[in-house]
């Protein structure tokens, strides 16, 4: 039995310790809203926060998640910038399908987090990893820039 | 084992936001939950709403538009529409939604016209079942298309009860009172009766016919055309509670994973399941049969790993030791697949249309260009893989799956299981994206035949990545061969193309080796250039995988190659490619496709939607003003234009890229144009169109399925790329025509925007470096070491 924090609260976790996050919470937690998309650390659907920063939880597993606060899309609305996040995203329309925003939403939140004001340059590295088979990219990155008060300049 | 896991709680923290959306929804989250869960539940009201035996037949049908597809259409109100006792206004969307806003769009056209107000609409997703609701094929950009009028007729016709009901209530003539915003008026009296008052009265009124109903004058929309409805899905979607088919839960839930034959056609010899059966959390292994050939929707068998969560599953199908039979598909290989289409299309082939005699013009012609175009077998891969969820109670089944084909999944499963398609049940979740995979319902098959096989105990089969990249219904793989005359004056005046591509018939029925009607209406054969000498071939190819829809199908290797050759043709002139395009296209007129050799036009009627040379030249034009064709541009950079007619809607569409001096291709900026006639909800069309910009660059630069003995060589997003935020365009601008008149008829909006994109990004390569790419993917194509 090993214990995780998730989202503020503590849970019982009965699977080998070498099980991914990601089905730990999505098929023991029920918290499915973090994505399978790839299941090696490719597409970032699966994006969550491990003590703030952003992981793949497709790859992490249970054990290195032990001690450690775990925060996923269901309560980043929680969190002043994830909320920003959220807000900026409903503005602008950015979700098609949906499916991998929930990874997008996290990677964002944790960018705004260490880079308040992030350049275009910031923007690609921290959310090339995340992949959108709809195509949002120029909203999310528009999205971004809301969410920072970034006036938006087109070259 | 798991345990029980609790409901999730409503994440409330999003509040309003301003912005350009403004017209917000209740989040319905928690209905949508109890939906998928308990089936469908109605609120009072319309108590019919639930009795299938009282849907009125639907009157005359034609055959074109909704008319010529399975069951049509309904514009029953009592099946579409329920209002409660408190005024909640549930509308059922029948289509699936898969990234195109549907729930949003199709509900918003029957509250529009049924003067709801939006804040007290709640939409409902519709189970599998085309007799109660007609067709649900959700492809081929037909939803708004084909429901856009029988919808407004379902939210008039709930009006009108309305407004009767009140209107005897009060005792006053029915013309005499109004509804408007969720309520009916009397203005003259100054009286007025909410919607939930009138609900259970107007429901007991008899439906009006059709003829009879008043539709709203388009100046007095309130939503229709204007784009500032927020996406009804949008917040459970940025708060994680969106239920897409991969996030079913049932109590006592299994989870499976299938090992499947990697060659298509082939099976297993003998499998060993002993260390697989050793993993924790494994709890037993079946066999699943294949099925014959032609693939159909039929499952591909294997050996599937049941257990108590799907990292279980997963482990044990790793630990699964099988000795399959490859079958009659195990030489494919694409390295030699190329080179027999390269070879069919260098000799004649079966003719699809003629005009005028191409070989003596040609052979007379001041200039002869020819070119091949390849384009290779794609994957779809929507971001959530395919998935289904099964249980079997007491002889009746029922699913919960991500599916654009909820009454062919019924219809598949029912066949399957023996069961009367009465006794199945499909209920349709959010996709995760489709693009055409989640047309096929193969996994719901898969879902439904292990819960049969563990007794009917509910069973969600998972695809992994690796399993949806090497089990698709895959894009066609393609030659075409073009070769043109011009004269001394630069002027086409002989056009031969050849279409070398396997067939999507061949997944249905005996390969043809021919692609059908349809395919090469895709923009092939029903090119409208004034070229007095036109021949179209189209020589065999012969199928060895599953060939399937792929957003735009068979567009995309006719736009490809025809506006990549177009942009060839006039650097042949030593013209501007615009100018020549314009030229080619000639002046406007509307052509009956017929006269095209096309019968086929998206089903639609050839009078209703000629092929409009007008509105194609507005398109280009508009995109090259937009753009500023022929601007001044910094070195390395370049503009690309391409141009086509798909699903009913014009786009013409100019790319600008920059390559640098590695070979390194940006995209700072595309331009795309966009008559798809009236726009229902403007902002859904430009996020389609947008990311139709991303799918076609990301299938010019990166996409390749390839096959070797008979296998597909890509497993994961490492090996099929698809294109990032840090390679995506930087700027898309989507210009839609002016003006939204609703008299015109509806074109698509899903697809067209995919074809011309790869071609308008080849011709800016072009223009930036002189190398002509004619073989996609691009991939390194440009680097320079
Ligand atoms: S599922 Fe974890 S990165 Fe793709
Ligand atoms: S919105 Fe569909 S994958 Fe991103």
């Amino acid at each position: 039995m090993t214990t995780l924090n998730i989202n503020g609260k503590s849970h019982k976790i009965d699977l080998p310790t070498d099980t991914p996050l990601l089905w730990a919470l999505r098929d023991y937690v029920g918290l499915t809203g973090t994505k399978f998309g790839c299941g090696m650390s490719l597409c970032g659907a699966c994006t969550i926060h491990l003590d703030g920063q952003p992981v793949r939880s497709c790859v992490t597993p249970v054990s290195a998640a032990v001690g450690k606060v775990i925060v996923t899309i269901e309560a980043i609305g929680q969190d002043a910038i994830g909320k920003k996040i959220q807000e900026a995203w409903l503005a602008l329309g950015v979700p098609q399908c949906g499916y991998c925003q929930s990874g997008q939403i996290m990677a964002a939140t944790a960018l705004l987090k260490q880079k308040p004001e992030p350049t275009d340059a910031d923007i690609d590295t921290a959310m090339s990893g995340n992949i959108c088979r709809c195509g949002t990219y120029p909203r999310i990155r528009s999205a971004i820039k809301q969410a920072a008060g970034i006036k938006e300049i087109k070259p | 084992m798991n345990k029980p896991i609790d409901p999730i709680e409503l994440n409330t923290n999003v509040g309003n936001v301003d912005g350009n959306i403004e017209i917000a929804n209740i989040s319905r989250r928690a209905f949508i939950k109890n939906m998928a869960l308990t089936g469908f539940v109605l609120a009072a009201g319309f108590p019919s709403l639930t009795k299938a035996d009282e849907i009125a037949p639907p009157t005359e049908k034609g055959k074109y538009g909704a008319d010529g597809m399975p069951n049509g259409w309904v514009d029953n109100p009592l099946i579409f529409v329920a209002i409660a006792a408190d005024g909640m206004v549930t509308i059922v969307c029948h289509r699936s939604e898969m990234g195109q806003g549907v729930r949003t769009s199709l509900p918003m056209v029957v509250a529009d016209e049924l003067e709801a107000d939006w804040k007290q609409v709640r939409v409902e997703q519709a189970p599998g079942n085309e007799p109660r609701y007609g067709n649900q094929d959700t492809d081929g950009s037909r939803s708004m298309r084909h429901f856009f009028l029988p919808m407004r007729r379902v939210g008039a016709a709930a009006r009108t009860m309305l407004e009767s009901a009140a209107a005897a209530k009060w005792k006053v003539p029915v013309q005499d009172v109004r509804a408007e915003q969720h309520h009916v008026l009397h203005p003259a009296t100054g009286r007025k009766l909410g919607y939930g008052e009138l609900a259970k009265a107007a429901a007991k009124l008899p439906v009006p016919a059709s003829e009879t109903l008043r539709l709203k004058n388009p100046a007095d929309f309130r939503y229709i055309g204007k784009g500032k409805t927020a996406l009804y899905d949008g917040k459970d979607m940025v708060t994680g509670q969106a239920q897409y088919g991969i996030d079913i839960h049932l109590k006592d839930m299994l989870y499976a994973v299938i090992a499947r034959p990697p060659v298509f056609g082939g099976k297993v010899l003998n499998y060993d399941a002993k260390e697989a059966l050793k993993v924790k959390g494994v709890i037993s292994v079946i066999e699943l049969k294949g099925s014959p050939m032609p693939a159909n929707f039929n499952p591909l068998g294997g050996i599937a790993v049941i257990a108590s969560n799907t990292w279980a599953a997963i482990q044990g199908r790793k630990a699964l030791k099988i000795e399959w039979d490859k079958g009659p598909n195990g030489t494919y290989d694409s390295v030699t697949y190329k080179t027999e289409l390269e070879a069919a299309a260098r000799k004649p082939g079966k003719v699809v249309r003629s005009n005028g005699d191409v070989d003596t013009a040609l052979q007379g012609a001041a200039k002869r260009v020819e070119a091949e175009y390849y384009i290779p077998h794609l994957a779809q891969a929507p971001m959530e893989p395919p998935a289904a969820t099964a249980r079997i109670v007491k002889g009746k089944c029922e699913i919960w799956s991500c599916t654009q084909a909820p009454q062919v999944s019924r219809e598949s499963v029912a066949k399957w299981l023996k069961l009367a398609e009465d006794d199945v049940t499909i209920h349709v979740t959010l996709l995760g994206g489709g693009f055409g995979r989640k047309s096929k319902p193969d996994y719901v098959v898969e879902a439904a035949l292990l819960s049969q096989a563990m007794k009917g105990k509910p069973v969600k089969v998972t695809w992994t990545r690796e399993d949806d990249l090497q089990h698709s219904y895959f894009h066609t793989v393609s030659i075409e061969r073009l070769e043109a005359g011009l004269d001394a004056q630069g002027k086409a005046i002989a056009w031969l193309h050849r279409t070398v591509a396997p067939s999507i018939s061949s997944t249905f029925g005996p390969d043809s080796k021919h692609q059908t009607p349809s395919e090469l209406g895709m923009g092939a054969i029903n090119v409208p250039y004034t070229i007095a000498n036109l021949r179209i071939e189209n020589p065999e190819a012969e199928a060895h995988t599953r060939i399937g829809w792929f957003r735009s199908v068979y567009n995309i290797p006719h736009a490809f190659a025809i506006q990549s050759f177009v942009t060839e043709l006039a650097v042949a002139a030593g013209r501007d490619p615009k100018d020549f395009l314009l030229d080619l296209i000639g002046p406007p007129r509307r052509i009956n496709p017929d006269t095209l050799g096309d019968a086929w036009n998206y089903g639609e009627s050839p009078d209703l939607y000629p092929v409009d040379t007008g509105r194609l030249r507005g398109v280009i034009e508009a995109a090259a003003k937009e753009s500023g064709w022929g601007r001044t541009l910094p070195k390395g950079h370049g503009l690309g234009i391409a141009a086509h007619y798909s699903f009913v809607t014009y786009v013409a569409v100019v790319v600008e890229v920059s390559v640098d001096e590695s070979g390194k291709l940006r995209i700072p900026r595309i331009d795309v144009a966009v008559d798809c006639g009236p726009q229902v909800n403007p902002e859904r069309i430009r996020s389609q169109i947008e990311g139709a910009c991303i799918m076609g660059v990301s299938l010019a630069t990166l996409g390749e399925i390839s096959f070797k003995d008979g296998a597909v060589m890509q497993d994961n997003f490492h090996n099929y790329q698809l294109t990032r935020m840090d390679d995506a365009p930087y700027e898309i601008r989507v210009h839609l025509l002016p003006p939204t008149d609703f008299n015109t008829p509806l074109g698509g909006v899903g697809e067209p925007g995919l074809p011309p994109i790869a071609p308008a990004l080849c011709n800016a390569i072009f223009a930036a470096t002189g190398q002509r790419i004619r073989q996609l993917p691009i991939m390194d194509q440009l680097r320079k070491d």
